[in-house]
């Protein structure tokens, strides 16, 4: 019986060869990839003692990045990227990323050669997800879990059911990868793919850029999925070839794997969608809530600080004005995209337009800080979840969308259909 | 194991940036974040709680960010154990991790109303929710394990021991120790 990707990916860690890799089995496997942040440092290393501490298995694999609270807005935030400083200086880990010195994690761990086709990625953050955009198997867990695979070097999983995602047609200007996530989740709901790898194939998926299925992966969770994952091709291929730091394997799945069921998308017929407040399955095109007046453009997260988000919002915003009224906020995800964005002119276009382009943080993309909402304010944001009190106050209101819809309304003061502009 | 105590009932998609906000992800002493749970969908939440109460939830319960304080501040406050429709997988595997066991059983929710008691068997499955009886699946071995050892701290303090016994064991297998997956 053929195998999907995650089906293959799996089986290519499990430690006992008589473990049957299929879905709803329990099996033990190595990760690669063990990501961990700031938030989750303290309470992951204080697991981590009192499971009897000693040295990280295999250090090589850990990557530790401050991003949440970085740089730092209260003491609290600072004491936890302290404690992430002291466990890399005592366990010897070489992937250790600073605030200034590496961005978002998500966005990071590829830009840095750090995973790769075919790898098997865990981390405490929901989005780990995000890494199944170059064909790896990467999801999120429990942080007493990572704390037990730096001990035991591995760890267990329930092989997951898997829904077949198959995109066709020609994508059409204004729409992006997030569109295509943002439909994903109106078709399936947000607890439509509970447990389940997203897997992504078809025609049109040589249309979306390795930057754009990040967007897409990021959110495969946001409807409840373990994984993400876009069936590599020569694009994936190529992009291994250059950033890999270690050997990859573009796993693509058997003709006849078995699916739980098949979502065909045809993205010729797509305008930008957008997620209404408090679920990021409460989706609408963006004509549905066109005229929406914006207090807050908030653009850049851990899918969507890319360069090629921050090309999309250029193209808005040069030679234009943010709306009086309206503030915009614009977040690089990573130290090397700022650079580039710098060097491409692009942060010469945002502060001319009077937007705020900041370090690179998770900042208020969770509500902590660097543009938390008030009561009452509405933002429209390229972040993926919007739910009660996610942006600040419990009575502020997010909208999710694409890089295009954001800038424009930011330009409008209010939601427009960027082709509208 | 069998756990007891006043049921409160929760809809579906419960996320967790309402069990505690972004903004509290820096405070790492379960007893500080057991203060915030619900604070602002539900301010009375926490002063309603007594140790033992019982979560009765709908789909998708802990939904969203994957983030610790969560379960981590329903167990210091005193919740015994979780029934759901269905579970956000990262909240299933943090709660099992931590020792708070979650279970799925969509017939005991339904029935469920607020304040009434209920009592959960994890081993057996059984589930009473105001004198009525419930069958769901019982936990796997795995995670009984984990729970009865009350979380997987001292699960992989075994293992790690599970493992040094192995090494220094005679090579004919004699004496070997009892490993589970």
């Amino acid at each position: 019986m053929g195998k999907t990707i995650a089906e293959k990916i799996i089986e290519a860690h499990v430690l006992h060869d008589t473990a049957r890799v299929e879905p709803g089995a329990i099996v033990r496997a190595r990760a690669d990839v063990v990501l961990i942040n700031d938030v989750n440092s303290t309470l992951t290393f204080r697991h981590f003692e009192n499971m009897g501490g000693g040295a990280v298995a295999a250090p090589d694999k850990v990557v530790l990045v401050c991003d949440h609270f970085a740089p730092a807005p209260h003491a609290s935030g600072a004491r936890l990227a302290k404690d992430l400083r002291r466990f890399a200086a005592a366990q010897g880990i070489k992937h250790f990323f600073d605030a200034g010195k590496g961005g978002i994690e998500h966005t990071l761990l590829p830009e840095q050669g750090l995973v790769g086709p075919g790898d098997l990625v865990v981390g405490g953050d929901s989005h780990t997800c995000t890494a199944g955009a170059f064909g790896a198997f990467a999801a999120g867990m429990s942080w007493a879990g990572l704390a037990a695979i730096m001990i035991l070097d591995e760890t267990w999983f329930r092989v997951p059911e898997a829904i077949r995602i198959v995109l066709s047609g020609d994508k059409p200007e204004f729409v992006t990868g997030k569109d295509i996530i943002l439909k994903v989740l109106q078709d399936l709901g947000v607890a439509g793919g509970l447990y389940k790898s997203l897997e992504f194939s078809g025609p049109a998926l040589s249309q979306f850029n390795m930057d754009e299925r990040m967007g897409i992966c990021n959110m495969a969770v946001e409807a409840g999925a373990k994984a993400g994952i876009v069936e590599p091709d020569g694009q994936t291929e190529q992009w291994a070839k250059t950033y890999c730091k270690r050997p990859f394997n573009l796993v693509r799945p058997d003709a006849d794997a078995q699916y739980e069921s098949r979502l065909e998308i045809h993205v010729s017929a797509m305008r930008p969608l957008v997620a209404k407040p408090y679920s990021p399955g409460n989706v609408v095109a963006v004509d549905g809530v066109k005229g929406v007046r914006v207090d807050q453009v908030y653009m850049g997260n851990c899918a969507n600080g890319t360069i090629t988000d921050l090309r999309q919002i250029a193209s808005i915003l040069k030679g234009r004005k943010v709306a009086k009224g309206t503030r915009a906020i614009i977040v690089p995800a990573t130290q090397e995209i700022y650079r580039q964005a710098i060097a491409e002119g692009l942060c010469e276009i945002f502060v001319e337009a009077g937007a705020a382009v900041t370090t690179p943080t998770c900042g208020a993309c969770f509500g902590a800080h660097n543009g938390v909402l008030d009561d009452g304010e509405v933002a429209v944001a390229t972040i993926n979840r919007n739910f009660k009190g996610r942006g600040g106050h419990p009575g502020a209101q997010v909208l999710l969308a694409n890089s295009f819809v954001a800038a424009a309304a930011a330009v409008a003061g209010e939601v427009v259909d960027p082709a509208d502009l | 194991m069998v756990f007891e105590g006043q049921v409160h009932v929760l809809g579906d998609n419960v996320d967790t940036d309402v069990m505690i906000p972004g903004r509290h992800l820096s405070i790492v002493e379960p007893a500080e974040m057991a203060k915030h749970v619900f604070e602002e969908i539900d301010p009375g939440f926490v002063a309603r709680v007594k140790p033992g109460d019982i979560i009765m939830a709908g789909a998708n319960f802990g939904s969203g960010s994957g983030r610790e304080q969560a379960p981590l501040g329903l167990k210091a406050l005193g919740i015994s154990c979780i029934v759901a429709v269905s579970f956000s997988r990262i909240f299933y595997r943090m709660a099992i991790d931590l020792g708070l066991p979650p279970l799925v059983c969509a017939e005991a929710v339904r029935s469920a109303t607020q304040g009434e008691r209920a009592r959960v068997d994890t081993r057996t499955g059984e589930i009473f929710v105001g004198g009525r009886r419930y069958r769901t699946q019982p936990l796997p071995d795995l995670v009984q394990d984990i729970i009865s050892e009350g979380g997987l701290a001292n699960w992989v303090r075994s293992e790690v021991e599970r493992r040094r016994l192995k090494q220094t064991q005679p090579p004919d297998g004699y004496g070997k120790p009892a490993t589970r997956p």
